[in-house]
């Protein structure tokens, strides 16, 4: 997963953000996408090889793991971070397309009234690409709506997390009876309590961004009324 | 292939810690040199060394944990009773949980370059050029950024000493023991487990406590740095006037050099304006009367 790409365009359309929005980015890279690369899968990554069951039947062991992890936690939480990323990109479109449309104004005024301006037509080009617009009109509403849908997305997945590993804890132990299993086997799961660990840290990440993302609506909502 | 999966995330978890420094050493910039210092530290002796060579030797860490029993589950159960958290884990987590503070003050460095960007605009000196200028300004340790500084490495310290805590919690003695007894559910009875290479585990626990200690230390002279630099300036201050604020202070400086291009301007008109001779004329005529 080309973490760095998704940084690279993130970080595009962090000229346009809020403050707010600028520390719910580097919450995001630094302490979820970080440690969910450097750490998290590596503690997952033999979950399936290193998922012993007291029994001797092939295909067992397949099945038991696949009924108590239909989703690993890693692909869900890359899951989230590529969802929670999105709705950024929906502002960074919307000032490409206001760009798009300034340029063309530009270009018309500059071949109709020629070169009477103080500057050249390339510089202000230039200045029209590295302007920072102003939070207000359709760009408020394009940015509230994108942080509603990161908060949204978050508890989500955090409640989609929580229902099908019933909980954040891992337990060391699971009893399964599917068929090919010859009967009630244990299955025993690897490094329970190093998962359980990230994924209560995972889970406080996540509540953090959740609430920077309510004090941003908050400061946004601030904002336009005292406008 | 088993060997596969392995190189490829070697090379992406690189490619992670190359972005997390690209990003960390912006602030080295406004830090002191004993920050600069702290920051080479932190990346050559703690993630240079965590990336290249103690990430192989715990790399078999569970495959390699034996117990002498052929009990399902029994190597499992042992390993996660033994090894609540890798070694590994808690070193990156430390890493990282320590290096955030300094975000804190390019943050605070941000705030400030807006606001002066602000007052030059508002001033109406907003041309591209000035605004480079503000970009590349080096801001200096005093006023408010001074505490903010104090109080990101306060934070770096109070997380190193608290990861060195846990880890102390967790592992008591830094020496890696070859052979552990374990007796949890499923296995038996007391059975023996061997740990995969304690020795080189031990090598590499020890140098990195001592790259931590190091650490720590700096932090401290660092404090210690601050704290008598800034009671020499209030010492040596307060012989002359009180300084203002530094936003007051930027704005007269402005105002000044407003003023000093005005009569740059003014001169340089009256060196080359030989057509404008007429009116100067006059207007001395004018003002003898």
């Amino acid at each position: 997963m080309s973490w760095p790409a998704l940084y690279a365009q993130l970080v595009g359309a962090n000229r346009h953000s809020t403050s707010l929005g600028k520390i719910w980015l580097s919450v995001l890279f630094i302490f979820r996408v970080m440690v969910l690369m450097v750490a998290a899968e590596t503690v997952w990554g033999d979950e399936q090889s290193d998922f012993v069951c007291n029994t001797l039947q092939p295909g067992c062991e397949n099945v038991c793991y696949d009924q108590f992890f239909p989703v690993s936690h890693i692909r869900l939480w890359c899951l989230q971070l590529v969802f929670v990323a999105a709705p950024t990109l929906l502002v960074s479109m919307y000032v490409a397309y206001r760009n798009h449309g300034d340029k063309k104004k530009l270009l018309q005024i500059s071949s109709r009234t020629g070169f009477l301006s103080s500057k050249s037509p390339e510089e202000e080009l230039e200045a029209l690409k590295r302007r920072r617009l102003p939070i207000t009109g359709p760009l408020w509403w394009t940015y509230f709506i994108s942080v509603v849908a990161k908060l949204l997305i978050e508890v989500g997945f955090m409640y989609a997390l929580y229902v099908v590993y019933d909980g954040f804890q891992m337990p060391r132990l699971v009893q399964c009876d599917q068929w090919p299993c010859p009967n009630l086997v244990d299955c025993f799961i690897s490094r329970p309590t190093e998962k359980t660990i990230f994924t209560v840290f995972m889970a406080t990440a996540s509540s953090i961004c959740m609430v920077l993302n309510g004090a941003e609506l908050a400061y946004l909502v601030t904002k336009a009324i005292t406008r | 292939t088993p060997l596969a999966p392995p190189a490829e995330t070697d090379l992406e978890s690189k490619m992670n810690w190359g972005t997390f420094y690209a990003v960390i050493s912006g602030v080295n910039r406004h830090s002191t040199g004993i920050g600069r210092i702290w920051l080479s530290v932190i990346f050559i002796f703690r993630i240079l060394v965590l990336v290249v060579a103690a990430e192989s030797v715990w790399g078999d860490e569970k495959s390699a944990f034996i117990c002498n029993t052929q009990q399902p589950g029994c190597n499992s159960v042992c390993y996660d009773q033994f090894f609540p958290i890798s070694h590994i884990r808690l070193w990156a987590l430390q890493v990282i949980l320590v290096s955030t503070p300094a975000l804190l003050v390019a943050m605070h460095v941000a705030h400030r370059r807006h606001i002066d960007k602000k007052i030059l605009k508002r001033m109406g000196r907003g041309s591209p050029k000035e605004l480079e200028n503000v970009k590349n300004q080096k801001f200096q340790i005093t006023g408010a950024l001074w505490w903010t500084y104090m109080i990101s490495i306060i934070f770096r310290l109070l997380f190193e000493v608290a990861f060195l805590y846990i880890f102390y919690l967790i592992y008591p003695g830094f020496k890696m023991v070859r052979l552990v007894k374990c007796d949890s559910y499923p296995c038996p009875n007391t059975v023996d487990c061997f740990v995969s290479r304690p020795t080189e585990k031990t090598i590499f626990t020890v140098f990195m406590l001592a790259a931590s200690g190091v650490c720590v230390l700096l932090n401290l002279a660092e404090v210690a740095y601050l704290i008598g630099r800034a009671c020499r300036r209030y010492f040596a201050g307060s012989e002359n006037e009180s300084n203002p604020a530094w936003i007051s202070q930027r704005m007269s400086s402005y105002r000044q050099n407003e003023i000093n291009q005005l009569i740059a301007d003014h001169s340089l008109k009256s060196k080359f304006g030989v057509a404008k001779k007429a009116p100067t004329e006059r207007e001395d005529r004018c003002s003898a009367f």
